[in-house]
Parts: structure tokens; C-alpha cells; sequence
């Protein structure tokens, strides 16, 4: 049973390795993708109903136990996760349908994708630091090759800083982790979490979590280490900038999770006060960004920012409320930043332009590209019933409770310039005259793939008593480190 | 034996760090590969330099090198080793799109 754990991060890798050789079969390698997709989705669905009825599922590769070898660990967090990550693979293989040049295919999209997802997943589901760190490595040299397919100037020019700042990150993670070796001796995750409860976290630890802090918000894009995200997420295609814009960060975000509630949780006036404040900044610093410019896939690209500020702000505030925020924003900001780098892809294909000033009154012209935008706009922007409103009343209320006002004013101030700024595309966009002939059709495949996404952010919202049971008892495992390292540890 | 490890990895991390500031996209390239290893230097320190013993656990063995650091460092090495090596075919395909290797020439300025 546990051999299940494997399964998310063996099928893409494997599927990864053999598409390698098929990189001139253009329709052959479409066919195995849909199987590929359809097959993990399947098993994901699987696991998450066996984890959410059962136990957490715990795989210890070569029999060695948990302390001392490798774990892939599949607790609530990471099936949620695990889902989500096939949810959106699934809608960008179908994305990719018609978007996807042969040249694309030669240059080996398919196998960067699918390794891009076992990274992925990988990192989700591992349960040691170190792992993380390798699976880290995994998924960024897949994004290295997805960013620069296409070969334009534009794209090798971005792509340099990008690699160079996450390639710096990764070698300060793995300093970081040999600092925490010689602190406490291991590299599991669980053990991790008992010897720092066990030394009541000592301010040499407290220094650690900072280091880890600095890499986590380097892969997230948090406030001072943003500044290499927006521009290297628009030049590549636009189903790679989706895949970018919905996982990458996300992982980034998961491991803080993970590591502060699991690991650091014992001098939280210190370390958490700090992420309350960076997650106001980077908030505010997202939207301004977002409002400075008339580039509409940049517009998208700095609205990971706000996002990621929310997941942030729920993880400073540390309760199991705001825990639970958290988790949803970030199963509804997978969607719907994937929805919307889509249609801000068919948009800029359509007006044969990013800039919104030359763009006006393709209403007309594609009127179901233009309320799907609408829809998604509204949905990231968190108006009610749909799902970004159930993440932000959580975090924003978890807020309150503890007393962060300011925080949270900030936070419902900068959900109003979000909407903003998307509506402001909207308004540009699609009302008005016609302003430039459109270049070509919506393609009808792209238009199915962010409707499926949107489709399944409406669910979120809509249907949020069904979901929500199951993402406030991740939360409340999450809260409570103990239940994780007994699992885990055996004890 | 500890000491001068971390200052031989202190170095490596200084020297590296230098090399990122400079603007000429090779020099940056070789301090990437010098930053890597001096974090794989600074992994063995941190598990304790242990010579002339087996890094082999069983039971009632005492005396024996750790042998975590050793199987960390051979995994950070592989993929440092593929990630330099991406990074020299980037640099060279980036200097022959772009007409130049001088980072502020590679500034993203003009906004499409």
C-alpha cells in the first residue's frame, strides 16, 4: 500500500524519461501525455481518498526506517497538494493541445513538463530536508529548460537572472540544511521537529530558520527577492508561464508551511511577527507593481505576489483558522493563476500584442474569452461566493483574532487593487472600439482549459462545505506538530 | 582540521560571491561553480572531520566516520555538476542571441 506514495513522482518521471526519445512524434507524444495526465490524476484522486480515510501513508525507500533513510511522507497537506498538482497538469496538457508548436515538442516540452511535475510532486511529498532540496533541483532544471524553449533574445536574456538567483538559493539551502546537520544531527524532517522542541529552540536555531526563510522567500517571491520573477515569468510560452505562475511558487510557500509549523514552531513571537510584516510588504509591493504597467502578462505575473503575501500572512498568524486559509488559498491561487495566464495568453495571441493600450473591444470579437476573464478576474480578486472570497475571510478573520489589524487592513486594501488592476484589463481589453484588427481565433483548446480551471475555483467557492472539513483537518494537523512526528517516528 | 575547512570554505564562498557581483557572464558562471563547492566542503565540516575510520554503523562500532554528509555531498555534486555545465551552454547561447555577455547590456529595458 505504501508503495502508492511513489507512484505521483515515478509516472511523470518515467513518462519524463521515455518521451525523450519519441521528441519528433508530435501527435504520439500529445497521446501519451493525455494517457500520462489522465493516469496520475487517477492516482492522486486515489491516494488522497485513502489518506483523508485512512493513515498518512509513509514509503521508507529500501527498507530503511524512518530516521535513517529517505521517507516520502503522503499526510493530508501533501495529498491536497499532490491533487491540485495534477488538476492543473491536466489542464495545461490540454492547453498545450493546440499551443504547443512542433518545434516545441523537438525541443522536448513534453519531457521538461512532466519532470517539472515529478519535481513537484516530489517536493510535496518528501519528508526530509534534504530531499526537498533535491527534488528543488529537480523541478528548477526542468523550469531551466521550459523557460528558454523558443530561443528568443527576450527569453535568454530574463532566463540568465532567473537561473543565476534560484541556482543562488539552492546553494544557500543546502549551507542551510549542513547548518542545521550540525546543529541537531539529522536531516528528517519529523526527527527535526522533536530535537528542536527538545532544545526549546535555541536563537542559533531561530538564525537557521531565518537562513531557510531567506531561501523559501527567494523561490516564493517574497518582498525583497521578488524583483526576479515578473519578467522572466512572461517570456516563455504561455502555457510554461501558467505551469511557472501556479507551481513553482507554490512550492516555495508549501515548504514554509511545512518547515514552520513542523520544525520552528517554538519561537513564533520572533520568526512569525517577521513573516506578518514581510507578507504586508509584499502585498502592497505586488499591486503596485501590478498597477504600474500596461504589459497584460505582467499585469498577471505581479498578481503572484499579493497571493503569495495572503498564504504568507496566514502562516504568521499561526492558528488553526488561519492555517486553513492558507492551505485554500493556495488550492484556489493554483487554479486560478493558471486560469488566468492562459487567458492573458489567448488574449495577447488574439490582439497580436501585450499592450493593453493598443488593445479594444475584442468583446466582439471573442466574447467567451472575454467573461471567462471577467469570471477569473473577479474570482482572484475574491469576490463572494466564488473561491478566492472563502481563503481571504479565513486568513483575514485568523487575522483579526490575533489582533493583526494592520495586516489585514492592508490585506483587504490590496484585495481591492487587485481587482482593480485585473479589471483593468477587462475594461481596456474588451470594451470600447476595436483597436487593431485580432491577429488570429481563440484557440478552442485554451478556451476548455481555463474554463476547467475556472470551473473548479467556482466549485471551491461554491461548493466551500464540502471542501472545507477536509482542508481545516490538514490545518489541524498542521497545527499540531506531535501527531506528524508520532506518525512518522513510530513512537 | 575543522578550522581550516571553514576557512578554506569561507574562502571559496568569498571568492564566489565576488565572481556573482562581476558583470562579465562567464566570471559569474565560475562563481556559481566556486560558491558550490564551497558548500560542499562546508557539508563535510559539518559532519565532523573523522579520519581512519569506515563510515560504516553496526552494532557495537563506536569509532566510525558519519557517512550522511559524504552521501549529501555526491548528491549536491552530481547536480552542481549539471547545473554548471546548463550554464555554460546558456551563457555562450545568451552571448550569441544577444551580441554580448556584459550583464547591464542584458538589462530588460525595453518593455514589448
Amino acid at each position: 500500500m505504501s508503495n502508492l506514495v511513489f507512484l505521483p513522482i515515478f509516472i511523470p518521471l518515467f513518462v519524463g524519461a521515455l518521451l525523450v526519445f519519441f521528441n519528433k512524434k508530435h501527435q504520439l507524444t500529445m497521446k501519451i501525455s493525455y494517457l500520462t495526465v489522465f493516469l496520475n490524476l487517477g492516482v492522486s484522486i486515489y491516494l488522497s481518498y485513502y489518506v483523508f480515510n485512512n493513515n498518512p501513508l509513509i514509503l521508507e525507500t529500501g527498507g530503511w526506517k524512518a530516521p535513517y533513510g529517505i521517507i516520502l511522507v503522503a499526510d493530508k497537506l501533501s495529498v491536497i497538494m499532490i491533487l491540485s498538482v495534477n488538476v492543473i497538469a491536466l489542464s495545461a496538457v490540454i492547453f498545450a493541445y493546440s499551443s504547443v508548436t512542433s518545434k516545441m515538442v523537438q525541443h522536448y516540452f513534453y519531457p521538461l513538463f512532466f519532470l517539472l511535475i515529478a519535481g513537484v510532486s516530489g517536493a510535496f511529498l518528501t519528508g526530509d530536508l534534504f530531499n526537498l532540496f533535491v527534488f528543488f533541483e529537480v523541478l528548477l532544471m526542468a523550469s531551466y529548460g521550459l523557460i528558454i524553449i523558443g530561443g528568443s533574445k527576450q527569453q535568454f536574456r530574463e532566463s540568465v537572472k532567473y537561473i543565476l538567483l534560484n541556482l543562488f538559493s539552492s546553494i544557500l539551502f543546502v549551507t542551510t540544511v549542513a547548518f542545521l546537520y550540525s546543529v541537531t544531527g539529522t536531516v528528517n524532517m519529523a526527527q527535526l521537529g522533536e530535537r528542536v522542541a527538545e532544545v526549546e529552540q535555541q536563537g542559533i536555531l531561530t538564525g537557521i530558520a531565518i537562513l531557510l526563510f531567506v531561501v523559501f522567500a527567494t523561490k516564493g517571491a517574497l518582498f525583497p527577492l521578488y524583483f526576479w520573477l515578473p519578467k522572466s515569468y512572461i517570456v516563455p510560452s504561455p502555457v510554461v508561464s501558467a505551469l511557472f505562475g501556479a507551481l513553482l511558487t507554490k512550492v516555495g510557500v508549501y515548504s514554509m508551511l511545512r518547515v514552520y509549523t513542523l520544525i520552528f514552531s517554538h519561537k513564533l513571537e520572533l520568526t512569525h511577527t517577521f513573516f506578518i510584516w514581510v507578507a504586508t510588504i509584499t502585498m502592497l509591493i505586488g499591486v503596485i507593481g501590478a498597477l504600474s504597467t500596461s504589459n497584460v502578462k505582467l499585469i498577471i505575473a505581479y498578481n503572484i505576489m499579493p497571493s503569495i503575501g495572503f498564504m504568507l500572512l496566514g502562516i504568521g498568524t499561526f492558528s488553526a483558522e488561519s492555517l486553513a486559509g492558507t492551505i485554500y488559498y493556495l488550492v484556489h491561487d493554483m487554479a486560478i493563476k493558471a486560469a488566468l495566464f492562459f487567458l492573458a495568453g489567448l488574449l495577447v495571441w488574439h490582439a497580436g500584442t501585450s499592450n493593453l493600450n493598443k488593445m479594444g473591444g475584442y468583446i466582439k470579437t471573442s466574447p467567451l474569452l472575454g467573461w471567462m476573464f471577467f469570471i477569473a478576474a473577479l474570482v482572484l480578486a475574491g469576490i463572494p461566493p466564488f473561491s478566492g472570497f472563502i481563503g481571504k475571510y479565513l486568513l483575514l478573520r485568523g487575522a483579526f483574532d490575533e489582533e493583526h489589524y494592520m495586516a489585514a487592513g492592508i490585506g483587504l486594501l490590496s484585495s481591492l487593487l487587485i481587482l482593480f488592476s485585473v479589471i483593468r484589463i477587462f475594461i481596456g481589453a474588451f470594451w470600447g472600439e476595436i483597436k487593431g484588427e485580432p491577429k488570429e481565433k481563440v484557440r478552442r483548446s485554451g478556451l476548455a482549459a481555463s474554463g476547467l480551471l475556472i470551473a473548479i475555483s467556482i466549485l471551491l467557492g461554491v461548493g466551500a462545505e464540502w471542501f472545507y472539513p477536509y482542508i481545516q483537518s490538514a490545518a489541524d494537523s498542521l497545527i499540531d506538530p506531535q501527531i506528524y512526528i508520532d506518525f512518522v517516528l513510530k513512537e | 582540521m575543522e578550522i581550516v575547512m571553514s576557512i578554506l570554505a569561507g574562502t571559496l564562498f568569498a571568492a564566489g560571491v565576488y565572481l556573482l557581483l562581476q558583470k562579465q557572464l562567464l566570471k559569474i558562471v565560475l562563481g556559481t561553480a566556486l560558491l558550490s563547492h564551497g558548500a560542499h566542503l562546508f557539508i563535510l565540516t559539518m559532519g565532523k572531520l573523522n579520519r581512519g575510520a569506515p563510515p560504516i554503523l553496526e552494532k557495537g562500532i563506536t569509532e566510525y566516520t558519519d557517512p550522511l554528509p559524504q552521501a549529501l555531498i555526491l548528491t549536491s555534486i552530481v547536480i552542481s555538476f549539471g547545473v554548471t555545465s546548463f550554464l555554460l551552454v546558456l551563457a555562450y547561447r545568451t552571448y550569441q542571441s544577444n551580441k554580448t555577455d556584459m550583464m547591464d547590456q542584458l538589462r530588460g529595458t525595453d518593455d514589448e
